[in-house]
């Protein structure tokens, strides 16, 4: 009697311990729980973290994450509205917001990640399709680019930003629009969309390269000719100070001189010029000293007797003659 | 039990020598509830390091975060615990790695895409950079997001693009890198604070930032001209400076020597001047005589330096034809 006492007490609590396991489960921080009872939810989502308590054995436990969680679309090419063929790499962050919505349309996250690929994959597309490509490039649109003050006066589109009537994150907002509300009848709350990746697909890149490369040999010629300019520059600079040095050295020497033998001719007329007989006399004295500056030994000489030095050669007596 | 060569039947139960175990009796009355007791020390027992904190949660739900010690704990995975390095800083690379990362998502296998961006001025550019930052909140790191790390990853590369896609790619590569910098920590962290991340950003870094590989040799050539422009200039500057100073002296000589030729000019003429006068002076005393002793004087001195002298009759001058007066020329025959 008393074995089958002991008998049904340990069944008993064997019992007991199944159904409290079975009636008892924790919910963590990071998750929320549906109750299904053959498959079918019941009563509300249970988001409360610790804890729990269900009916055993008929109820059964199904976790739904309750962070933030992410998408991140695969790489996509796809044309701009300009026909520019680029890569966009896109990402998403979403939250389950309703869990049994999500439950009944999608059961698991797989699904959702494919359903996530469809909708923001298309209108990634879209959006993408309608804009230029430097819309979803740029953000800001009036702003001034800072300029390399080399490149200051560099010709063409070097250093410009090209104009947007939109940019990056209205577009990014109007994928956000489009796909939210597609989204909110899977119980999925998006939170944002952004463009990871932007990029050239490899033939496009191959033109850009060459544009780039074309602008800064541009830029390169312009720096050559610039040195050969200012050198031209300096090099005529050079001449010019030259010949004005020069000339007004002449001018300034032949000034001197002239005011110098002026000045001179000045001082010799006011002696020379005093009188009929200084006259005479100067006329006389530089008679004589041009004579001895003019005859030497290659000089014949032929006088007569009638010359003054020579006369007293034939008679003494001048008086008879 | 051995298991030589010799003696291969392997393990067999009726080989075991029970009797050895009957000393160990007092173990199994003492050292498995002392076992049990240790079990239960250990699993209930855990240091938080310095450099973290730990948050507790107990059936899933938080129940608080702990500073570093040693600390207690429900036992049996009742209490869990999850420890975070709050005050250790943690990198991301972007575009390239370094070895030895301790940081799972310090930097990603698709360096290349990281790195090319599409600049404002539809050029392409390779960017470089990391970030640096902090777990700040535990529990917002631990519950608010699933996989902060990739999360912050993505982020970052949205706001680097968007920061540089508004740039020039001279901006992007020279003149606005701090700009850049500051401007892709200010947005990052505005992002991370409204996803809740629990992540404080301490820094984003710039570090190669470069054309795109094919085209850097041009960029190279600018930089080259831009040297050879200042060289000519300064070639042509050596060549005005060798002459120009020079020629100024020159200039300044030639007006001192025409300065020198006018004293002299002046000098001599007053010096004339007074011979001139004094002689004067002396002629009008006595006119007729000191002409004629001038003249003389002069003849004296002249004619002997003649070479050849004919004095003729006055009377005579129709002999002058037939006299042979030799020519220059037969004069440098002799």
């Amino acid at each position: 009697m008393k074995q089958i006492a002991t008998l049904v007490a340990l069944a008993v609590l064997i019992l007991i311990t199944l159904v409290s396991f079975s009636s008892v489960y924790t919910v963590s921080e990071t998750e929320q729980v549906i109750i299904t009872q053959f498959g079918k939810p019941v009563g509300d989502p249970i988001s409360e973290a610790g804890l729990q308590y269900k009916v055993p054995f008929i109820q059964e436990v199904t976790r739904i994450e309750k962070r933030i969680l992410e998408w991140d679309g695969r790489p996509n090419e796809m044309p701009t509205k300009d026909k520019t063929y680029i890569v966009v790499d896109t990402f998403a962050r979403w939250r389950i917001k309703d869990a049994k919505q999500f439950f009944l349309r999608l059961r698991d996250e797989r699904s959702a990640q494919s359903r996530l690929d469809d909708i923001l994959g298309s209108e990634t597309r879209n959006a993408i399709a309608k804009h230029e490509l430097i819309e979803v490039i740029r953000s800001t649109k009036d702003r001034e680019p800072a300029r390399d003050v080399s490149l200051a006066e560099a010709p063409g589109n070097i250093g410009v930003l090209y104009p947007i009537t939109k940019g990056r994150a209205k577009i990014e907002d109007e994928i956000y629009n489009l796909a939210a509300g597609k989204l909110a009848d899977f119980g999925i709350e998006l939170l944002d969309v952004r463009f990871k990746r932007l990029n050239y697909n490899e033939s496009v890149r191959q033109r850009i390269y060459e544009r780039m490369i074309s602008e800064r040999q541009q830029i390169a010629e312009r720096f050559r000719s610039e040195g050969a300019g200012e050198a031209a520059k300096i090099m005529g600079k050079s001449e010019r100070d030259l010949l004005r040095i020069e000339s007004e050295a002449y001018k300034k020497v032949q000034e001197i001189r002239g005011a110098a033998d002026a000045k001179a001719t000045e001082i010799y007329a006011e002696a020379y010029n005093k009188s009929p007989e200084s006259v005479a006399f100067y006329e006389f004295m530089m008679t004589m000293e041009s004579y001895q500056e003019m005859l030497d030994q290659k000089s014949t000489l032929i006088l007569t007797t009638g010359s003054d030095i020579f006369r007293f050669l034939k008679n003494v007596d001048q008086e008879n003659d | 039990m051995n298991f030589d060569r010799d003696n291969r039947r392997g393990f067999q139960w009726q080989d075991v020598d029970w009797e050895k175990f009957k000393d160990a009796r007092p173990f199994f009355i003492w050292g498995v509830p002392l076992l049990l007791l240790a079990i239960l020390a250990y699993t209930s027992i855990y240091t938080v390091e310095a450099e973290s904190q730990a948050v507790v949660l107990r059936f899933g739900k938080y129940i608080k975060t702990v500073d570093p010690g040693l600390r207690f704990k429900l036992p049996f995975g009742m209490d869990q615990i999850s420890v975070l390095p709050v005050k250790r800083q943690l990198k991301q690379e972007f575009g390239f790695e370094t070895q030895g990362a301790t940081n799972p998502t310090q930097y990603s296998s698709e360096q290349e895409q990281e790195r090319s961006m599409v600049t404002g001025d539809l050029n392409a550019a390779t960017v470089e950079w990391i970030i640096q930052y902090r777990i700040q909140d535990p529990k917002l790191f631990l519950f608010k997001v699933r996989n902060p790390g990739e999360t912050l990853r993505d982020i970052s590369e949205s706001v680097m693009r968007t920061v540089v896609g508004d740039r020039t790619v001279d901006e992007v590569i020279t003149v606005g890198r701090q700009e850049i910098e500051l401007e892709a920590l200010v947005q990052l962290q505005e992002i991370v604070d409204k996803y809740e991340l629990g992540l404080s950003i301490d820094q984003v870094q710039l570090k190669n930032v470069n054309p795109p590989k094919p085209v850097q040799p041009s960029f190279n050539e600018v930089n080259q001209a831009e040297q050879e422009r200042e060289k000519m200039i300064n070639v042509a500057n050596g060549e005005y400076n060798k002459v120009v100073p020079r020629a100024s002296g020159e200039a300044e000589q030639k007006i001192q020597a025409a300065e020198g030729y006018a004293l002299k000019r002046v000098n001599e003429a007053e010096g004339d001047v007074s011979r001139f006068t004094a002689v004067m002076t002396e002629f009008e005393k006595a006119p007729e005589v000191t002409k004629r002793r001038i003249y003389i004087e002069t003849m004296r001195d002249v004619v002997p330096k003649l070479g050849r002298k004919i004095i003729i009759d006055e009377k005579a001058s129709q002999i002058l034809p037939l006299l042979q007066l030799p020519t220059d020329s037969q004069e440098n025959q002799r």
